[in-house]
């Protein structure tokens, strides 16, 4: 969009996960699921595998015995610059937002086939396999900024595109530009050890330009060519 | 003209007596005793046969339509989809339905341009399935549909909101190649019945006779309307072929264009094309032989000749599918990647691999052992069995290559299992019950031998005496206009 909006070149928003920091706690999760009203489907369909959270933490044993280690993986959607999702809809209801470099999931044109999960090599995506209730107290926090989704169609994690609109909003008010850290999605803002880390990717200067840099990056399958948006920072004994 | 064909002596007759009754082309009787014997089996709407449509129209009404409905009113959840499994026994279906739905055309587009006398008194039989295996497999893109109430998205239609849908989907291929076939496809089916229809019209009375009236387009038996017919079967029956065989390689790229190991494989168009004749060619086994023990004077037009010529078919085509198999398996293997292996393992040695092994079974080893014997393929109930077997073997082919590839991913957090709920199984049943309901329907009202286009055949199989020896003779010359 070369002069498009009046800025040089729009933001480009992209997430920096350490792992070496990331303990498993789940309040990442947890933060998710409130944020973005996610839906509770109960602890036996969860078990079924059918948990909605946009967000899962991938775990993995290693060693045994006395050396036996477990890692964490936090994986969501990973907002692909080149996604396999996208053109498999047959009805655009997955596709790419040019302004903010994201992948939007337009809830109310999907028709429910799927296609996108299966193609997702992260499996990111959820699906609505019922209209699920909240139980009380859950009822009470709904987030009024995010969409509550019906059954029959899919879902996935959006960068908390409200926080980020919300954000551009105010600097916008105020005359100036999102600073830095303004924007924070849910699981950023919740972990307890800054694990997470959220920022505009053309900025030279963002935590997350300077985070990346490290020789510990990495982006999931990035052999796969899907161009993640997501990078993560290798944790344990590091085998480069 | 054969019938006026005289034998010399009493071993001479013998000969031609056992020709004849191999040969249903050399049987000859005449279109006056064929019409009969076919209005005959048309119009024996007995007791047994009101009994069967009532139980079977009811069964599918509760197994697929309400089962269906139930699962819109309450989510598709009720299946037993889930993550990573997002496909299950409804795409298998869907595929299961699309490959029936092919042996209607090759066994009469590809038979007919190749000139396979055999194929004459069955073709219709065959497109009959083609067109109703189509019915059943068009219903699971609807039934998987989270929101089926929202199909026509699908659709290209001019809207409000200039929302158009997504040309680089398979999906929307698979939506117009299908919609192309059963288009196609039931021209092809129709065009050889106007004829048909012509002489059942002036066979009948009442609501018959209108309703074949109607359908005859006022057919009269002109030379013109033949010359005219015989060149549009002659277009539609080249035509129809790429079309069939474009329509189940778009439904393989619904797989082999994903970014799914398992299912992103280059053969996947071939290979899927030759399964779909592997089962539908099966198939016709099955309903040739139910025709036959079901519907008057079927014994006279469908002989063992006839399953013996399909048998020989199915021999080869199972030989094909294996050697696509062998294609798609072992190459895959050699590539060495290390997912890939992990779903060849799961195949072969993991939970699926009984349905694995199912399929390798009934694909490969049984009707290779089993079609070479010539009084195997001329026993037609040995051939109704084998055509089960076949399908069941197919079936179990879509099963693990749409499950079996999605339990298995590139990060082992993403492996999963998936087994089929009451709901899925009530409608996989119903779609089953479907076509056998439509299928017994027709049964009893259309023509389900193509009686010009034996008497077509019967006319260019003559006797021919050489020297001592009597011998049948065939013309296949085309006329020259």
């Amino acid at each position: 969009m070369a002069g498009g909006n009046g800025h040089e070149e729009h933001t480009k928003w992209v997430m920096v996960i350490d792992l070496d920091r990331c303990n498993g706690c789940g309040a990442c999760v947890t933060a998710c699921a409130m944020e973005n009203n996610v839906a509770f489907v109960g602890e036996e369909e969860n078990a079924y595998g059918r948990g909605m959270h946009w967000l899962r933490l991938q775990r993995y044993w290693e060693g045994e015995g006395d050396d036996l280690r477990v890692r964490y993986i936090p994986t969501m959607c990973q907002q692909c610059s080149n996604a396999p999702c996208e053109p498999v809809c047959p009805v655009y209801a997955t596709l790419h937002s040019e302004a903010e470099e994201l992948n939007l999931q337009v809830y109310n044109r999907c028709i429910g086939t799927r296609y996108c999960a299966n193609n997702c090599p992260y499996v990111a995506r959820t699906f609505n396999w019922f209209d699920y209730e909240w139980p009380e107290p859950l009822n009470f926090q709904l987030n009024p900024d995010v969409t509550v989704r019906r059954r029959g169609i899919m879902e996935k994690c959006t960068f908390c595109i409200q926080r980020i609109r919300r954000a551009e909003e105010d600097a916008k008010a105020e005359g100036r530009e999102v600073y830095d850290g303004e924007v924070q999605p849910a699981c950023a803002q919740a972990c307890p050890t800054e694990a997470i880390v959220f920022g505009n990717w053309r900025d030279p200067n963002s935590r997350v330009r300077q985070l990346a840099a490290s020789e510990r990056a990495f982006k999931l399958e990035e052999a796969l060519g899907t161009e993640p948006k997501v990078i993560y920072l290798a944790g344990g004994r590091h085998e480069f | 003209m054969s019938s006026e064909f005289h034998p010399r002596n009493e071993a001479e007759a013998r000969h031609i007596e056992a020709l004849k009754q191999e040969h249903l082309l050399l049987d000859h009787k005449t279109r006056a005793e064929m019409n009969d014997m076919v209005m005959e089996a048309v119009e024996d709407t007995s007791r047994e046969w009101k009994i069967a449509v009532t139980v079977l129209g009811l069964v599918t009404a509760v197994t697929l339509f309400g089962a269906w409905g139930y699962m819109m009113l309450n989510g598709l959840g009720l299946a037993g989809i889930r993550r990573p499994i997002y496909w299950g026994l409804f795409i298998v279906s869907f595929v299961f339905w699309i490959g029936i739905s092919h042996a209607g055309t090759f066994v009469s587009a590809i038979l007919r341009v190749f000139k396979a006398e055999f194929r004459r008194p069955f073709t219709r039989a065959a497109e009959l399935m083609t067109t109703f295996g189509l019915a059943a497999a068009g219903l699971y893109p609807l039934v998987h549909l989270g929101r089926t109430w929202r199909f026509y998205w699908m659709m290209p239609y001019p809207n409000q909101r200039w929302l158009w849908p997504n040309w680089r989907s398979p999906l929307l291929w698979d939506f117009f190649a299908i919609n192309t076939y059963l288009i196609g496809s039931t021209l092809y089916l129709y065009l050889p019945l106007i004829p048909d229809m012509a002489m059942a019209r002036d066979r009948s009375t009442g609501w018959r006779r209108a309703v074949y009236g109607l359908l005859a387009l006022g057919w009269r038996g002109t030379e013109q309307e033949w010359k005219n017919l015989q060149k549009a079967i002659q277009i539609f029956a080249w035509a129809i072929i790429p079309v069939m065989f474009s329509v189940h390689t778009i439904v393989s790229w619904d797989f082999a264009v994903a970014m799914k190991l398992g299912w992103h494989s280059t053969i996947f168009g071939p290979y899927f094309i030759i399964g779909a004749l592997l089962s539908g060619i099966a198939a016709v086994n099955v309903v040739l032989f139910t025709v036959r023990a079901t519907t008057k004077n079927m014994r006279y037009f469908i002989r063992p000749e006839h399953f013996d010529a399909l048998g020989k078919l199915l021999l080869i085509i199972s030989l094909s599918w294996a050697y696509f198999f062998f294609n798609e398996f072992i190459l895959e293997w050699y590539g060495g990647e290390h997912t890939i292996k992990e779903i060849l393992k799961f195949y072969m040695f993991g939970d699926i691999a009984p349905v694995w092994w199912t399929m390798v079974t009934c694909n490969v080893f049984i009707p290779g052992l089993l079609l070479w014997n010539r009084k195997f393929r001329r026993t037609p109930w040995l051939m109704f069995i084998m055509g089960i077997v076949v399908n069941i073997g197919m079936f179990a082919e879509r099963y693990v290559i749409v499950t079996g590839a999605l339990s298995r991913n590139r990060f082992p957090f993403d492996w999963g299992w998936y087994e089929p709920k009451l709901v899925e199984i009530s409608i996989v049943f119903g779609t089953f019950m479907l076509f056998l309901f439509l299928y017994t329907l027709a049964a009893r009202f259309l023509p389900l031998i193509p009686v010009w286009e034996v008497e077509e055949g019967q006319h260019s199989h003559t006797w021919r005496r050489i020297g001592k020896a009597v011998l049948p003779a065939v013309s296949d010359l085309e006329s020259l206009d």
